[in-house]
């Protein structure tokens, strides 16, 4: 399993031709509390670059961007009934959608883990 | 101590430790302690005493409300104490300057209040026969005669009821004129800079159009390139919904360049004119090439706003747009002012937005701030709107950092830059600021600029008031450079502390419930 990166603080956690989807721990950071969050249905037909979800914390909303393009399979409920867990475990239980990947090429165009931490340093 | 000849002392001894001292009634010196409505009142009391009428016969066919109501019961002085009493803890235009700016309201002049409250002016009714209030309808067509004169727009509809309702005006006009075109179904995409109002896009969304977004160039204003990259292919392309001055206080200087390139497009430019004031009587919209735009009569022309009301959001049209206008308008005949109701009078017409004919309060308003300022005097109402805002901006500029480089037009922006490393965010400057006895400046908007403090002084507040807000804020930002760690908990001095804005948000109580259900009906 894979995990990529978008330089909207997104992250991806590609097994086979599925990735799970959720905000960076350095998004969570810079969000703050996080009070609200807006799922795509499952079904719904996503496009990379373009936004899928919102999160809200005391401070703003933002759009949360698909990373990829490709059709949502999982939607992770537990975080709209409590939104304190994208804060507690951003990078893991607190995972926003899986999506179907469209083009596995759409990839390569993203960041590892390295080169995000570097792209954060010089946020 | 020294005293008076009456033997009273002349300075009050300090008290140590401001506020720790407790009273038996929880009030603090002639602040008072006030709980909820639902806490103070009871049952057995009311304001009003009636006696119950004889020979009533029920006419709600068997639904009778069965249960008491639960509503407190208050006399008539506990009733208004209680709202004094709230009052007193609140911040107001009228106890000093407001950072917040013309955005929540700037100062109301009496003059105004004193008109609208004249007989023929505050007690017509909306269904009187029309030749019963022809001046009111004067009053009506004469503002609408300045705002035309203006803004140089051949148009102007008047019954828009707040700024975003006007947004939904000029976005409804444009969707009419492209179906006119036979465009309606193919032109869907409106772009909405970074920096845009959250309204804007909302309202283009509510409409049924499609949202693109346009970046900001590093000066804070619209990026022509990016823009142009989106007009590549414009045949989708509906319009612009631009605001100028823009929500960075920066003025769009492209912004002709900005109306041809939509134009050329196919496209029509819907401006936000919520920053109206920073640029009324120097700059007319119909010359920049707008089609339609709304304006705020509480930001530009004085009238009273926030708590929810009541706004005016009267939005001019260009020749373009002016055939969908939206009924009712104001037309002269022989027999003297009239207005044009229905879809047979008016066939291009987009159709009504409000039951009657808008605001009539704040038209009266906004025209005696017109009238009494004359066109001189609102040319300076911007000139100092902007002088005031550029004064604070030059005086912070050596502690904060300025959010962009050179002159702002009526409000200062600052990013949180200047906090790098020191643990203190813009949330702790602004409640620092509520110790200071300043109700805080906005933050965090706009989103395009990190941890942002937009300061709009608006023009009446004189330099003496300006340095006063000033040697506070510069006080805060040298505490916050310093690390300064009661900045973390202020405030230390308000009524209420900092309050759980997270627990607030996760898990509102939007309903008070009694700890026991002791209430019986108010009688």
């Amino acid at each position: 399993m894979t995990t990529y990166y978008t330089s909207e603080h997104e992250w991806i956690s590609v097994d086979g031709d599925v990735g799970t989807v959720g905000i960076t721990k350095f998004a969570a950071e810079k969000l703050g509390d996080v009070v609200f969050v807006e799922l795509p249905d499952v079904g719904k037909s996503v496009k990379k670059e373009a936004d899928m979800a919102v999160v809200e914390s005391v401070k703003a909303a933002s759009d949360v961007y698909a990373p990829v393009t490709g059709e949502v399979t999982a939607a992770n409920a537990a975080i709209v009934d409590e939104p304190a867990k994208v804060n507690e475990d951003p990078e893991g239980g607190g995972w926003f959608v899986k999506i179907k990947l469209a083009d596995m090429g759409q990839l390569t165009g993203l960041m590892d883990k390295a080169a995000y931490e570097a792209f954060c340093a010089s946020q | 101590m020294t005293m008076n000849s009456t033997g009273r002392p002349t300075s009050i001894s300090p008290v140590d430790g401001a506020g720790t001292l407790t009273t038996v009634t929880g009030s603090k010196g002639l602040l008072q302690a006030e709980g909820l409505i639902f806490e103070i009142g009871s049952t057995d009391k009311t304001g009003v005493d009636l006696a119950m009428p004889k020979g009533i016969k029920s006419r709600l066919g068997g639904v009778t409300r069965g249960a008491p109501t639960g509503l407190p019961g208050l006399t008539e002085p506990e009733a208004v104490r209680h709202y004094v009493r709230l009052s007193q803890r609140n911040y107001a235009i009228d106890l000093g300057l407001f950072p917040l700016g013309s955005c929540t309201m700037k100062h109301n002049p009496r003059l105004n209040e004193k008109v609208a409250r004249l007989p023929g002016f505050a007690d017509v009714h909306p269904m009187q026969p029309q030749s019963t209030v022809q001046g009111a309808l004067e009053v009506i067509e004469e503002l609408a005669d300045w705002l035309r004169k203006l803004t140089n727009m051949p148009a102007v509809a008047m019954s828009p009821k707040a700024g975003a309702h006007g947004e939904l005006a000029g976005m409804l006009a444009i969707r009419a004129a492209l179906i006119a075109r036979g465009e309606g179904e193919t032109r869907k995409r409106v772009l909405v800079p970074v920096s845009a109002h959250g309204t804007n896009p909302a309202t283009a969304v509510q409409c049924g159009f499609i949202i693109d977004e346009i970046n900001a160039a590093p000066d804070g204003r619209v990026d022509l390139e990016d823009l142009k990259s989106k007009l590549v292919d414009s045949s989708d392309v509906a319009g612009i919904m631009l605001t100028n001055p823009n929500t960075c206080g920066l003025f769009e200087r492209d912004i002709r360049t900005i109306a041809d390139l939509i134009h050329a497009a196919g496209g029509y430019f819907y401006c936000d004119g919520a920053n109206f004031n920073a640029i009324v009587g120097r700059v007319r919209p119909g010359d920049l090439g707008i089609d339609a735009m709304h304006i705020n009569l509480h930001k530009t022309f004085s009238t009273p706003h926030g708590g929810g009301g009541p706004g005016s959001g009267p939005t001019v049209l260009s020749e373009a747009l002016a055939p969908y206008a939206p009924v009712p308008f104001i037309v002269k005949t022989a027999e003297g002012l009239r207005f044009v109701e229905h879809h047979s009078e008016a066939p291009d017409s987009f159709g009504r937005m409000c039951a009657f004919h808008g605001q009539m309060g704040m038209f009266t308003r906004a025209l005696a701030y017109i009238l009494s300022h004359g066109a001189d005097g609102l040319r300076q109402v911007a000139e100092d709107a902007v002088l005031n805002a550029n004064y604070i901006l030059a005086r912070l500029k050596p502690l904060m950092s300025p959010a962009f480089e050179g002159y702002c037009m009526h409000e200062a922006l600052f990013s949180d830059g200047f906090l790098k490393d020191t643990g203190v965010e813009t949330i702790d400057i602004a409640k620092g600021l509520i110790d200071e006895g300043y109700h805080p400046m906005t933050m965090y908007f706009p989103l395009v600029v990190h941890g942002a403090m937009l300061i709009e002084p608006t023009e009446t507040e004189s330099k003496a008031e300006l340095d006063r807000f000033c040697d506070a804020l510069a006080s805060i930002a040298r505490r916050a450079v310093q690390k300064d760690p009661s900045l973390k908990t202020a405030p230390h001095l308000a009524p209420a502390r900092r309050l759980d804005e997270t627990r607030a948000a996760r898990s509102p109580r939007l309903k008070w419930t009694p700890e026991a259900p002791t209430l019986k009906a108010a009688e």
